[in-house]
């Protein structure tokens, strides 16, 4: 166990380094950060006294691994619209989106387990039918478009919830909706499949013949085997929500790390955006490091292959 | 060839005829498909307006199923006066050019590496994981935005970074596949004859991994299909006056309280399109290779 929590540590960390490369060479080739903080009025040369300034004149491999050395100490810089340092305007941002996330993540789960499972126990039956009917929806279903929906029906018709802020929990309903609607077909179809394979093996069958009541052999001895896939795929689902949750705060406005990217983004503000990337991407980094290691723990084939 | 192989393959062919026309999925997708590439191939014959037309004094009329609608512009006009059915027709064009322009790209990149990962295992295979595991690290939605935003809205730049960003999962699948028939005796067979490596891949792995490839890519589409929607929504995808569904949808957003219509119409039509693709996706796997359903 420690041999493979060691391995698969190297595996994350080596990743991080390749992201944070990537993301710092996307942005920085693509774009002249000494004309974008100089504004449209400046002369040539102002740009130029800029580009010394900040050292955007060195080889890119300098810049980087400059950058890299502060973000690893917490500096992510200074935002060129708030002024302000860019890991603190994060930090100020990630708790909505946080906890927006918790709660996509958890309904998403409560929806579609408890589906998944009363799928698998009567394949093809009506509920199997709903189960699939609402999947194939989800999927199918733009986040954007279904936001407006929602807004449009239980905001104006029915005034039931309000439309934009993150003031109450109240403000929170309508997206953890629309994201957790977003993750749960694949979190469905995955129990759906574990249950229905782990039901047709022979100690659920051995379960069943020594007369234990349904809902033991159902709960302890089929879910908690089913469930094992599900915890890893809920993780990366995790990891992509906070992608997902840009589109999601932008149209509900909450002021989370989703909303701040899109403004940094629309403001050419490239070193939040560069430490957004950052950020996020280590999230998901740490999640799948996390959800790997549980899963090596529940099931030892995987350590020792 | 004897009588007997032929006999054979055409039953099988036949078969999967029956197969694919059984299958309520399929053929309820592949209808809606054919119908919207039909619709987008014909855009100037079907199109009762010039999509770009502007026309100040035609503003925001209702469809036609509305009291105050008019068979003249039968989805109504948006908040410039352009004929909401043209448009709607003529975004068909940029959602399936999207679809199909992402699904190619990411497609030849994923089986590329996925292909060789499964064929010659090893450093390549390590390499090639790691490069997937980079790529899933990255959140796709804010890298499109940034680079979108960066190099500047084109449907070629949108497709491009579309299709450079969604390789993953042909990559994942066609490593998998390529390992399962890596495997089979005839590749052992073809080796232990000399053939070339390139003759290999090409005759023995790739005509046994194309079913997946199909799935996926449709997958992709539909994947790509409502990622430009959603850039374009937040106005860093396909730029204005094209009329491009996301871009539709963001347009309307702030009459959407008083005409719902703006909104409702381009947003049915992604999702139908969606839908369509999903299904022939789903379909063709459950034919193809059912134990992969899940």
């Amino acid at each position: 166990m420690l041999y493979y929590t060691l391995k698969r540590l190297a595996l994350a960390a080596l990743v991080a380094l390749t992201v944070s490369f990537i993301s710092f060479g996307l942005l920085y080739l693509s774009s002249d950060p000494a004309i974008a903080m100089a504004g449209e009025t400046a002369s040539d040369a102002d740009i130029e006294a800029i580009r010394q300034l900040y050292g955007f004149d060195r080889p890119i491999l300098v810049q980087y691994f400059d950058w890299l050395q502060r973000a690893a100490a917490g500096d992510l810089g200074k935002s060129y619209y708030f002024r302000t340092d860019v890991s603190a305007l994060i930090g100020e941002r990630l708790p909505t989106t946080m906890t927006l996330g918790v709660c996509a993540i958890t309904f998403a789960i409560l929806l579609s387990v408890p589906l998944g499972v009363a799928a698998a126990i009567r394949p093809n039956s009506i509920i199997d039918r709903i189960a699939l009917f609402l999947s194939v929806m989800g999927q199918a279903l733009p986040s954007f478009w279904f936001a407006l929906m929602l807004i449009v029906f239980l905001s104006v018709s029915l005034r039931l919830l309000p439309t934009s802020g993150s003031d109450t929990w109240l403000h929170f309903v309508m997206p953890t909706v629309v994201l957790g609607y977003y993750a749960a077909p694949a979190i469905m179809r995955l129990t759906r499949t574990g249950m229905l394979e782990v039901l047709s093996t022979d100690y659920i069958r051995t379960a069943r013949a020594k007369g234990l009541r349904p809902p033991v052999v159902l709960f302890k001895h089929a879910l908690r085997n089913a469930i094992i896939p599900v915890v890893s795929l809920a993780a990366v689902q995790f990891g992509f929500m906070l992608g997902g949750s840009i589109v999601v705060e932008t149209i509900f406005a909450l002021h989370g790390a989703g909303f701040l990217a899109w403004e940094s983004i629309t403001r050419n503000d490239l070193p939040t955006v560069q430490g957004l990337i950052l950020v996020f991407s280590l999230f998901y980094i740490v999640l799948t490091f996390f959800a790997d290691l549980i899963n090596a723990w529940l099931d030892p084939r995987i350590r020792i292959k | 060839m004897s009588n007997e192989n032929i006999a054979t393959t055409a039953v099988t062919k036949a078969s999967i005829y029956t197969r694919f026309t059984g299958h309520q999925g399929v053929m309820i997708g592949a209808f809606i498909v054919i119908a919207i590439v039909v619709v987008a191939l014909f855009a100037p014959v079907l199109a009762p307006h010039d999509p770009y037309h502007q026309n100040l004094l035609t503003r925001l009329i209702p469809p036609v199923w509305d009291s105050r609608g008019s068979w003249e512009h039968v989805l109504g006009t948006d908040h410039l006066g352009r004929d909401y059915f043209s448009r709607l027709i003529y975004g068909a064009r940029i959602s399936l050019l999207i679809g199909f322009g992402a699904a190619l790209i990411s497609g030849l990149i994923g089986t590329i590496m996925g292909v060789m990962a499964g064929y010659f295992g090893g450093r390549v295979d390590m390499v090639v994981t790691f490069l997937i595991t980079v790529r899933l690290s990255m959140p796709v939605v804010l890298v499109a935005l940034a680079v979108v935003a960066i190099v500047g809205g084109s449907l070629q730049v949108v497709i491009s970074v579309l299709g450079l960003l969604l390789w993953d999962r042909f990559a994942v699948v066609m490593r998998s596949s390529t390992l399962q028939i890596r495997s089979m005796d005839y590749v052992a067979a073809a080796q232990a004859v000399g053939c070339s490596t390139k003759r290999i891949l090409m005759t023995e792995i790739m005509p046994n991994v194309v079913n997946n490839l199909i799935v996926i890519a449709t997958l992709e589409m539909a994947h790509a299909i409502i990622l430009e929607a959603a850039l374009s929504f937040l106005g860093l995808g396909v730029q204005p006056p094209l009329p491009s569904w996301g871009l539709m949808v963001s347009e309307g957003k702030d009459m959407m309280l008083f005409e719902p219509w703006l909104i409702t119409i381009p947003g049915v039509a992604l999702f139908l399109l969606v839908l369509a693709i999903n299904l022939m996706g789903d379909g063709v796997r459950d034919i193809t290779a059912p134990e992969n359903r899940n």
